[in-house]
């Protein structure tokens, strides 16, 4: 039996190790490796941070970098303000049969693939869309108005991206706070705002981190819709390490771009952990 | 602010106000998309020219519609076939993680488990060119040693679905391995006690258990898979999935074509929506 037990663990142990360390921790380190080198010559490389000064000496790319992580923040703040009175509703007003259609309503638009989003938003916002179309039929403008490829149109898009991993830990969190307990606040003379202070956020404090640290991470890691909605000259992190690779064949630089994001949405998650007192465990498993 | 507590009408009707305007939020961009699908023109806009199934069935230039266009139905075979490999590979590797983590003890679980989960707060393009970047390293040094091109290393669909898979097995994982921990182990035990072996055991009893959370966790692998986007991007060769494919041909102008496109999609994520909750209402 002891035997027995070993041959399984080690049967069991082995997939889950190929599968972290040939895909993620072996590729990560590589990556590293490699935004460290330098090209000094045809198929010679040399160790140095050069990639990593270009990063902070390029006005272009910290720039970029600052505008994505400052949107993405924005993206995750409304997006939590949205969706908060809704699953609020949706977990504490809603009842029985109504309750489960609109949580079902909720997760309709994201069984459809991203790009069917935000083409949806292009339909809607562009110069010939529907929204522009309304606009002049309502004659509160003369012409055509362009509503694609601003910053208004990038955080729409974000948003509406990214609701779902907001909606439904907060749904599962305030699901669980008891009735009573609101009852009790109201007895001991709490008003709606203090009791919603007091009582609510502090509960549904670990939906909100969990959607918050998934929200944020989307945002921060996303290409197609700053790409689309946003246009060219969207600049958003992701299209440089994209250009780097793919456009400029730059792979020590798009690696070391690679890094830099990497390493500010650890932080984030590890800052929004820390401040929280929550684990990565506990609020992603 | 629950049912049990009177509040004033207004806010009441303001609240309900806002949840409805919620919804239509929602639903606008999927409304909006179905609708110019069979619009009679060549773009997905305003004017509205009349009803058409043109841009399904149609099959004469310049309306040639989703069935008769061959690059976006290979795109979609290829996408199937990615989502398939990469949804059959995480289930595999889910039942072995759970059954890992909810029946052994064993030092450096906890280390393991967290590296587990990371793949979830790794931004999808940086998976994609971590997996690029040591896939040409490999490719490259064994080129050099032994003149060998390994073309399996090179972008294309192996490493997709690599790349996908990397991770969708997390969420594979962690479907699986929450219903594995509601299993009564008593049960094993009886069957154990009964004179089966521990396989027979594990493969009569505890397998059918698990069944509903494998084909949810394949269902969920499969429509990851579909959608993603991110990761393909950075590994994708010479033959698009869909996902792909559609970006290319609306960075160059769109036709109600992608309309077509995108409804079915719509529908066929619907079905297998539809098809999960059943299997998981039946249990």
């Amino acid at each position: 039996m002891r035997e027995g037990t070993r041959i399984g663990f080690i049967l069991l142990v082995t997939p889950l190790l190929l599968w972290l360390t040939l895909l993620i921790v072996i590729p990560h380190i590589d990556m590293l490796l490699i935004s460290l080198r330098e090209r000094v010559g045809v198929g010679e490389y040399q160790f140095s941070a050069a990639n990593y000064l270009t990063f902070l000496q390029e006005p272009l790319y910290l720039w970029t970098f600052l505008r994505t992580a400052v949107m993405s923040v924005t993206a995750t703040l409304i997006t939590l303000l949205v969706a908060f009175p809704v699953a609020y509703y949706i977990a504490k007003m809603a009842k029985g049969r109504v309750k489960s259609l609109l949580f079902l309503l909720c997760l309709v638009p994201f069984w459809v693939s991203e790009l069917v989003r935000t083409f949806g938003w292009m339909i809607l916002l562009r110069e010939t869309g529907i929204v522009s179309s309304l606009l002049q039929y309502l004659g509160l403008v003369d012409g055509p108005v362009e509503m694609l490829y601003n910053d208004a149109a990038i955080m729409t898009g974000l948003v509406y991206t990214s609701m779902l991993f907001m909606v439904v830990p907060l749904i599962t969190t305030l699901g669980s706070l008891d009735d009573a307990v609101i009852e009790a606040g109201y007895d001991l003379g709490g008003s709606g705002p203090s009791i919603l202070r007091e009582i609510i956020i502090p509960h549904a404090m670990p939906g909100i981190v969990s959607g918050c640290i998934v929200v944020f991470m989307l945002s921060l890691g996303n290409y197609l819709t700053p790409t689309m909605l946003g246009g060219k000259d969207s600049l958003w992190f992701t299209e440089l390490i994209y250009s780097q690779f793919i456009v400029r064949f730059n792979w020590e630089l798009g690696a070391a771009f690679g890094f830099v994001l990497l390493f500010l949405s650890s932080f984030i998650v590890w800052a929004m952990l820390r401040l929280t007192g929550q684990t990565l465990e506990k609020t992603m498993g | 602010m629950i049912p049990t507590i009177p509040q004033s009408r207004p806010f009441r009707f303001a609240y309900s106000a806002y949840v409805i305007l919620f919804f239509l939020y929602l639903a606008l961009p999927l409304l909006v998309v179905t609708v110019f699908a069979f619009n009679d023109s060549q773009f997905p806009s305003l004017p509205w020219e009349g009803f058409t199934w043109n841009w399904f069935f149609g099959d004469s230039a310049p309306m040639i519609g989703v069935f008769h266009e061959r690059p976006i139905l290979r795109a979609i075979g290829t996408s199937a076939f990615i989502g398939a490999a990469v949804s059959l590979l995480a289930v595999a590797v889910g039942v072995s993680n759970a059954f890992l983590f909810t029946r052994h003890k064993f030092r450096g679980r906890g280390l393991l488990y967290v590296l587990m989960l990371l793949p979830l707060v790794i931004p999808g393009i940086v998976l994609g060119i971590s997996i690029l970047v040591f896939s040409s390293t490999v490719a490259n040094s064994v080129w050099d040693s032994m003149k060998w091109d390994l073309e399996v290393l090179r972008p294309g669909l192996t490493l997709v679905i690599l790349g996908q898979f990397s991770f969708i097995a997390t969420i594979a994982t962690l479907v699986i391995s929450a219903r594995l921990q509601k299993f009564d182990q008593t049960l094993e035990e009886a069957a154990l006690n009964l004179g089966a072996t521990r396989l027979t055991a594990v493969r009569t009893i505890t397998i059918p258990y698990l069944a509903p959370a494998m084909v949810g966790a394949f269902v969920v692998a499969f429509l990851m898979s579909f959608e993603n986007f991110n990761t393909t991007l950075m590994l994708v060769g010479s033959d698009a999935p869909l996902t792909i494919a559609m970006f290319d041909r609306l960075k160059e102008g769109s036709t109600p074509l992608l309309n077509a496109v995108s409804l079915l999609l719509m529908l066929g994520s619907s079905c297998l929506a539809l098809i999960m909750i059943a299997f998981q209402r039946r249990d």
